[in-house]
């Protein structure tokens, strides 16, 4: 794979001051294509969610998704942008067997939100001001599967297969101007942005912002230049970064690449990146040549979208709360410490512990078990934590157990990494593997005299008062019954026995 | 060809109905549609092997959707009631509008064999109507040029004289029209495609206002320029066929909103009488042949007999109309004709030699799919957008259409339609400008204009011209959305032309068939 | 303005994705150069105040309301396709990218 050299991050910093530049994608959740009546569904059969005008066939012309025109308006709203009071599409033309007509219509020099700005919040809590350029209506492309070879990736292989279900899934593009001034952050702020970008469109509630669908896509644009120069150095883009922590590691690792390179004496070569996941690393993709001559020219086949300003106030009207806004709402309703409250949205489970709570669980219940259980599961298989399959009904469920005293927190950990192995229901993992809470308190009576004759000393401490020195007692005694007695229980029946009130 | 039906009209008289009057018979029982049908595929099956007006001919089809018609007739009631009047009248379709059923091939070798697995529009419409589509019209490839010599299929030849052009790109359309292959016809008009042919072949052809008939499914060359539009023998036939398929269409995003008014109303209530006709100072005399300036000038003394004002009038930015407008279309046409690449359908073809690649199928495909006149367009109109040169080129080109714009806004507050010749020559010898791209190009000077302004355009045949005996077309051009004000002068103009002809022009033209094959022979 | 060149044509052919011969580049070169100069009056005859018309006929906000319509079968959507397998279409290695 790569061969780039690369410096350290910390010498890279020291060295450069690294601007930034993004263009998401976002590809809109309406229920048709955004030129085609044709559905706009994931997933579905190969080439059964097209007709004519996605196929590209002759004779076919585009009309335009006033949904999808909507939903443009209100993210470009939400992106504090400027709406354009005229604004038109346009053809890029450029052959590719994806693009179906073998031009994209997207929009050019005239995109219908422009000028607009977003706070990130990092995750110690300062603000980043990231300038919008533009946010543009524009049409996705078809899926290419690449066989034969050994990889399955383009490269080496022997031809390719063609799925045009996805070719024209409206798609809204978010350009921002160039970032400075983040110095070493910026790795940790290109994460943000795109998180807030996905938490935007998904608070609006026009696109499904599942970047493991590809629904929200990123291309990362970085350059470095020496401290205190103006001028910006030569980027690269590094196209379709598509989790949160790939976002933050390509561009960390572009910044270590660059440096070396200008380290080196050379210069930067202006290309398309590609990112790997396995490696972490990017590899060189296409210099940008004379063939990106796209001849933009104004799509003949479609009119002005002319939104007029009774219309935008129309839809900001029904824009929701922002999520900076709700972020502060939520905090209060939770009454999480500002520490909490921060963990919370940098491990990114914000809308996970709300749909949590919403199912069932106390604000408390919800935050112990996804920053304590499932973040650190995500991290460890290095996903999203929304991304690793629990369901906001399942923590409910498994924490329904624990209150009931049914299963004890430690086996609620193993139920749910039962779930996470597919093997059932919480329900079903409980009975198949015999998991339950020994609560014929017989037993445990038995064991814990056992565990008080083997540690007289501990049993006199207690009596004596010191009452937190239970705790080897219980140990003991979770140890004799392979931790399936109620450590609570036990606790009580112990002070009890030895006449103590905790 | 003297056999008659049971009715005692013969075939021979039956194909040189007008569709009204053959409309008008088939209500009134005269006629079968059946028996009009047959008659037309019989005359095609006579004499299409000399004029090639037809790529593909379905008579199945066609004698179904006739018996269709013939049993609602018989059968009476409400349905025979609601039948439209032009139900079981025939038409042919040009073969750049795409059809369930029949081969689509645009005049190319990249779609042969290709069938849409859709109907246009118009094509819908038709069906609708019940009008028996007889099959798919010969056209220059992708319907660039303007003498149908550019169809990979060979070239249609003029029924007035087969060695000459029928004009293009509709000369297919225009032919079977005039060869009484059929009653009507169907063309598409982005530089004058519909008229130029129809001038060349004493035949009746409208450009609608853009937007007027939708374009859904007729493959497009350039898209603010093209328009479907009707090929008939009269102008009320013309006006029709426009009310078939005109009308609004949620399909195409240019279609204009409005219902449609009524044409048919406006060509059988013609009326000049105290309407300004201007003539277009910059549309006739020098580089116009003299036989067809000399029938322009016929046709203004009837129009002023018959009580209309003739008043000239100056489009001094038509001059660059030819210009721009070999700009715009080739600029779209190179859009618009990426598509045609083999992966999705048409042909594909792998390069001789090199690497197996999917840029070089694209490009092995282009190459052998494309004609020479289609890759001359794509390749300027590549280079008209190009980096660097789209301000000089598409930019300036997008204004001088304001300018024509204007011109033609200037030009109707003086008159309410305007006149030229149609084209500047009568009907050309095959070959003669074949070479000769430039020379081709300004056949379609007269016309362009009204493609770059969308406004209205209609040529009838305006007699013969005196030194070649080839029809002349007269171009009437009114404001966009006033259609009907074509169908209304065009109606009168003709009824004056016909009546000092003593009948239609076509019944001037040389027999076909058998028996004129071996007069030529002869020759 | 610039003439147009053989070079400039084999060049327009590859953004157009049409494999020409030389001898094809040469004459098209020739060709294009006479119908270029014959269009170049267009650059001047506007003057910078005039606006571009890029419809005859202006209309704005034409739009789609968001209904599902009608779809293709993948036999439909393949039926004209010059090659296909597993009901997609089936292309030739792409030389481009990395």
């Amino acid at each position: 794979m790569s061969t780039d050299e690369i410096l350290s991050f910390e010498e890279a910093m020291e060295k450069y001051d690294p601007v930034l530049g993004f263009e998401v994608h976002v590809e809109l959740n309406t229920k048709t294509k955004m030129f085609s009546s044709a559905p706009n569904v994931f997933g579905d059969e190969p080439n059964t969610n097209v007709n004519e005008v996605d196929l590209g066939m002759p004779g076919v012309l585009p009309v335009v998704n006033k949904t999808a025109v909507e939903s443009s308006i209100k993210i470009g709203l939400a992106l504090n942008c400027k709406i354009a009071e005229s604004c038109r599409f346009a053809r890029k033309n450029y052959f590719y067997p994806d693009t179906p007509k073998n031009f994209q219509t997207s929009q050019y020099d005239e995109p219908i939100a422009y000028d607009g700005y977003l706070d990130i919040e990092l995750e110690d809590g300062t603000v980043f001001r990231v300038e919008i350029e533009r946010a543009h209506m524009e049409e996705d492309a078809g899926k290419l599967t690449h066989m034969g070879g050994a990889t399955g990736r383009i490269q080496g292989a022997d031809f390719s297969l063609v799925d045009y279900n996805r070719a024209g899934v409206p798609l809204v593009e978010i350009v921002t101007k160039p970032i400075e001034g983040a110095g070493s952050r910026a790795p940790e702020l290109a994460k943000a942005y795109v998180a807030a970008i996905r938490e935007i469109v998904k608070n609006l509630g026009v696109s499904d912002a599942k970047m493991e669908r590809g629904n929200v896509r990123c291309d990362a644009n970085v350059s470095l230049r020496p401290h205190g120069r103006e001028r910006f150095g030569i980027r690269s883009e590094t196209k379709n970064v598509n989790s949160l922590r790939a976002v933050e590691h390509a561009v960390r690792y572009e910044i270590q690449r660059h440096a070396a390179v200008l380290d080196s004496g050379n210069p930067v070569v202006q290309e398309t990146r590609h990112w790997h996941e396995d490696t972490r690393t990017t590899t060189s993709g296409r210099p940008k040549s004379d063939a990106d001559d796209y001849r933009y020219f104004p799509e003949p086949d479609l009119v002005p979208v002319v939104a007029s300003r009774e219309w935008v106030e129309e839809l900001r009207a029904t824009l929701p709360e922002p999520p900076a806004e709700r972020r502060k709402r939520l905090k209060a309703d939770w009454g999480y410490s500002d520490l909490e409250f921060r963990d919370v949205v940098n491990a990114g489970v914000l809308d996970e512990i709300e749909e949590t709570i919403a199912a069932g669980a106390s604000a408390s219940v919800a935050r112990k078990w996804w920053m304590g259980e499932i973040v650190g599961r995500a991290k460890a298989a290095d996903v999203d934590p929304g991304q690793l399959g629990v369901e906001a009904a399942t923590v409910v469920e498994l924490s329904r157990m624990v209150e009931a005293g049914k299963i004890n927190n430690k086996m609620a950990s193993q139920v749910l990494d039962g779930v996470l192995a597919g093997e059932g229901t919480p329900e079903e993992i409980v009975e198949a593997r015999g998991l339950a809470v020994v609560s014929d308190d017989g037993p445990l009576l038995e064991a814990i005299d056992a565990a008080l004759a083997a540690q007289p000393g501990v049993a006199d401490k207690i009596r004596a008062g010191k009452v937190q020195a239970v705790g080897a007692i219980v140990g003991g005694v979770m140890k004799a019954t392979r931790g399936q007695a109620d450590a609570g229980r036990v606790k009580e029946l112990i002070l009890e026995k030895l006449g103590v009130t905790a | 060809m003297t056999e008659q039906n049971s009715t005692g009209i013969s075939a021979e008289t039956l194909i040189r109905l007008s569709a009204a009057q053959l409309a008008e018979k088939l209500a009134a029982g005269e006629v079968t549609a059946v028996q009009a049908t047959q008659a037309y595929l019989d005359r095609i099956a006579a004499v299409d092997g000399q004029v090639n007006a037809f790529l593909h001919v379905n008579a199945e089809e066609a004698l179904a959707v006739a018996a269709e018609v013939d049993a609602i007739r018989a059968a009476g009631g409400a349905e025979a009631e609601s039948l439209h009047v032009l139900a079981g009248v025939p038409i042919a379709v040009k073969d750049l509008i795409v059809t369930i059923g029949q081969p689509t091939t645009a005049g190319s070798k990249i779609l042969e064999g290709w069938h849409s697995p859709y109907d246009a529009t118009v094509v819908e419409r038709l069906r609708a109507a019940k009008m028996p589509i007889l099959g798919k019209t010969n056209l220059d490839e992708f319907a660039m040029g303007s003498s149908t010599e550019h169809s990979a299929y060979g070239p249609t030849r003029n029924p007035w004289d087969l060695d000459r052009i029928p004009g293009g790109s509709g000369g297919g359309s225009a032919a079977a029209v005039a060869a009484f292959e059929a009653p009507l016809a169907l063309g598409t008009d982005t530089g004058g495609s519909i008229r130029q042919p129809g001038a060349v072949t004493g035949t009746v052809g409208v450009k609608p206002t853009y937007g007027s008939v939708s374009r859904y499914g007729a493959i497009a060359m350039a898209s603010s320029l093209d328009q479907i539009g009707p090929v008939t023998r009269t102008v009320l036939d013309s006006a029709l066929l426009h009310q078939v398929i005109g009308g609004h269409d949620p399909r195409d995003s240019t279609s204009l909103p409005e219902p449609l008014a009524d044409l048919v109303a406006a060509a059988k209530t013609g009326n000049v009488e105290g309407l300004r006709i201007g003539i277009i100072k910059e549309l006739h005399g020098e580089g116009y042949q003299a036989g067809v300036e000399n029938r322009f000038n016929d046709a203004l003394e009837l129009l002023k007999e018959a009580g209309a004002e003739i008043v000239e009038v100056s489009c001094p930015n038509f001059q660059y109309a030819l210009g721009a407008y070999y700009l715009i279309m080739p600029s779209e046409a190179s859009s618009n004709l990426a598509k045609f690449d083999g992966v999705r359908y048409g042909l594909r073809v792998l390069p001789e030699d090199g690497p197996m690649t999917i840029e070089r199928v694209m490009g092995a495909t282009r190459a052998a799919g494309f004609g020479d006149e289609v890759k001359r367009r794509i390749i300027l109109g590549t280079y008209a957008l190009s980096a660097g040169y789209y301000d000089a080129y598409y930019g300036s080109a997008q204004k001088v259409r304001t300018l024509v714009q204007r011109d033609f806004d200037a030009a109707f507050e003086q008159a309410d339609v305007l006149i030229s010749p149609t084209a500047p020559t009568t009907a050309f010898p095959l070959g003669e400008k074949l070479d000769d791209p430039l020379a081709m190009y300004l056949n379609d000077v007269a016309t362009i204009p009204a493609n770059l302004a969308g406004v209205p355009g209609l040529s009838l045949p305006g007699g013969l011209a005196d030194e070649d005996g080839l029809p002349v077309g007269i171009q009437l051009l009114a404001p966009a959305r006033e259609d009907a004000r074509l169908y209304r002068v065009g109606a009168v103009l003709e009824s004056l032309l016909e009546a000092k002809w003593g009948g239609p022009l076509l019944a001037q033209a040389p027999a076909l068939g058998a028996e004129s094959l071996e007069t030529q022979e002869a020759k | 303005m610039a003439a147009i060149n053989r070079d400039d044509v084999a060049h327009l052919a590859r953004l157009a994705h049409i494999e020409m011969s030389a001898e094809e580049l040469d004459r098209m070169a020739g060709e294009l150069a006479v119908i270029v100069d014959s269009v170049k009056s267009v650059s001047e005859a506007a003057g910078d105040d005039v606006p571009a018309t890029s419809h005859p006929i202006p209309l704005t906000n034409v739009f789609r309301d968001d209904v599902v319509g009608h779809t293709f079968t993948a036999e439909q959507a393949l039926s004209g396709a010059p090659d296909s397998d597993d009901n997609r279409f089936k292309v030739p290695a792409i030389l481009d990218e990395a």
